[in-house]
């Protein structure tokens, strides 16, 4: 499986991510499991919100963080990749 | 100079029990045998206030339960109020004594998920194992409706003798119903399920195939459907790490407002606990003699104490532990290396096609 640059990826209902403070940190919320998000992890996690496309993601992410575009498209892809397969993401036309 | 204090983890779930009134009659039910009579249950405002307090303490989830859920006729009102405390909210139902109005309610007020269980692949049998005549064709329809509403759906397969060799037949019903996730779970032997274990226990060669059967068809659904199983308890060689570990990451409100580290736990006797009627959540969590009697692993006897497995297990279940051995702080005979775990082989032969004693 792989995600295409024109995806939009966005989280389904029933997956939500929030930040709780006596957790310490961002979580991803789904059906009964919790996974803890790193601070990289909930800055790809919130651009996913069905408008954007991997690729303006990607440009997003290199701009504010300025990263090499290359390097970030590989792990936030990997990344959607993983979560889609989890059923925590999916991806609109 | 760090004076910081030790402090308990923080939970992650709140499992809130908000009846234990339900139509259903399941002889694996891990309800207690002394239900909560109605007149005892939290209020609105009551329950309103736990789940404000839950999410400062830390809670993220909260499970939506009972008993039937939706016996309470403020389920919507303690959805939105779960909801705007910031709770993912999970409703945990049999779909029976719910209508399509009410999960439209529920779906406007933000609920999360919807988990439904469903007895067995066929109405007979199905309606058979939950004492209620109708329940099948019920909860199909609901299920339809839940999946209309975009509500994620998980269906709750409980499977003991009757139905276990229906692995393939319950997660092609959960595909065919929408369902994105399927539970097989196995009964646990607790309350009324303890009650009927002879009736309810599995041969190890059914054992056997069913959990051959899960491994075939996740490789055969990957992608499509999660399915989540465990192994059943009393073939197992390692104990479950019961509640992710006494006081550590979650909790139990009972109908009538009394807080326990896990749904069976006031089947251990000498256990105090709270009400939320007198303390705060955080309070109880913190302070009540029934989350400090096992949190951490301070209580452990041997084979545990030395055990290095005493952190990722925490000795299985204390609920299990006192059922089998009459010791709470021994370790669940289900570790192969209790002293007693040949008590639970020889539980899981000690089987019998006597009719089942429903939960009532």
């Amino acid at each position: 499986m792989s995600v295409s640059p024109d995806a939009k990826p966005k989280l389904p209902r029933g997956v939500r991510l929030t930040h709780n403070e006596a957790q310490g940190g961002w979580v991803l919320l789904a059906p009964e499991r919790v996974f803890k998000a790193d601070a990289i992890a909930a800055e790809i996690v919130k651009r996913c919100t069905g408008e954007a496309t991997l690729s303006e993601i990607v440009d997003d992410l290199a701009k504010t963080f300025n990263a090499p575009r290359e390097r970030i498209e590989t792990d936030v892809t990997a990344m959607l990749t993983s979560l889609i397969e989890k059923k925590l993401l999916e991806v609109g036309a | 100079m760090d004076a910081t204090p030790q402090r308990a983890p923080r939970p992650l779930g709140l499992l809130a029990e908000l009846t234990h009134r339900c139509p259903l009659g399941c002889p694996y039910c891990s309800n207690p045998l002394a239900l909560e009579p109605r007149a005892d249950e939290l209020d609105t405002a009551s329950w309103a206030r736990v789940f404000a307090e839950a999410a400062a303490l830390g809670v993220l989830q909260v499970h939506l339960s009972g008993g039937e859920p939706a016996a309470r006729r403020d389920l919507p009102e303690l959805t939105k109020a779960a909801h705007d405390a910031g709770l993912y909210t999970n409703l945990i139902t049999s779909a029976v004594g719910i209508t399509a109005e009410t999960f439209a309610k529920l779906s406007d007020a933000g609920l999360d998920h919807v988990q439904i269980s469903i007895q067995d692949n066929e109405p007979g049998t199905a309606d058979h194992i939950a004492g209620y005549k109708g329940a099948y064709v019920r909860k199909q329809a609901l299920a339809a409706e839940v999946t209309r509403l975009g509500i994620p759906l998980t269906v709750n397969a409980v499977m003991h003798r009757a139905n276990i060799d229906h692995v393939e037949e319950m997660v092609a019903l959960a595909l065919a119903l929408g369902a994105k996730r399927v539970e097989i779970a196995h009964v646990q032997y607790y309350g009324w399920a303890l009650k009927n274990r002879a009736q309810l226990m599995p041969t190890r060669e059914q054992v056997d195939r069913a959990v051959a059967a899960v491994e075939k068809l996740r490789k055969q659904h990957h992608g499509q459907i999660v399915i989540d199983a465990v192994v059943p308890d009393y073939y197992a060689r390692f104990p479950k790490a019961c509640v992710g570990g006494w006081g550590r990451r979650s909790l139990n409100v009972t109908p009538s407002g009394k807080v326990l580290p896990c749904h069976a736990a006031e089947s251990i006797p000498g256990l105090t606990f709270w009400n939320v009627r007198a303390h705060s959540l955080a309070d109880i969590w913190d302070n009540s003699p029934a989350f400090l009697a096992f949190r951490g692993t301070d209580w452990m006897q041997e084979p545990c104490r030395s055990c290095p497995k005493a952190k990722e297990d925490f000795g299985g279940c204390r609920c299990q532990a006192f059922a089998l051995t009459g010791d709470a702080r021994a370790a669940d005979p289900v570790c192969y290396l209790s002293p007693h775990h040949a008590l639970v082989g020889e539980l899981a032969e000690a089987r019998a096609d006597a009719a089942y004693e429903y939960r009532r």
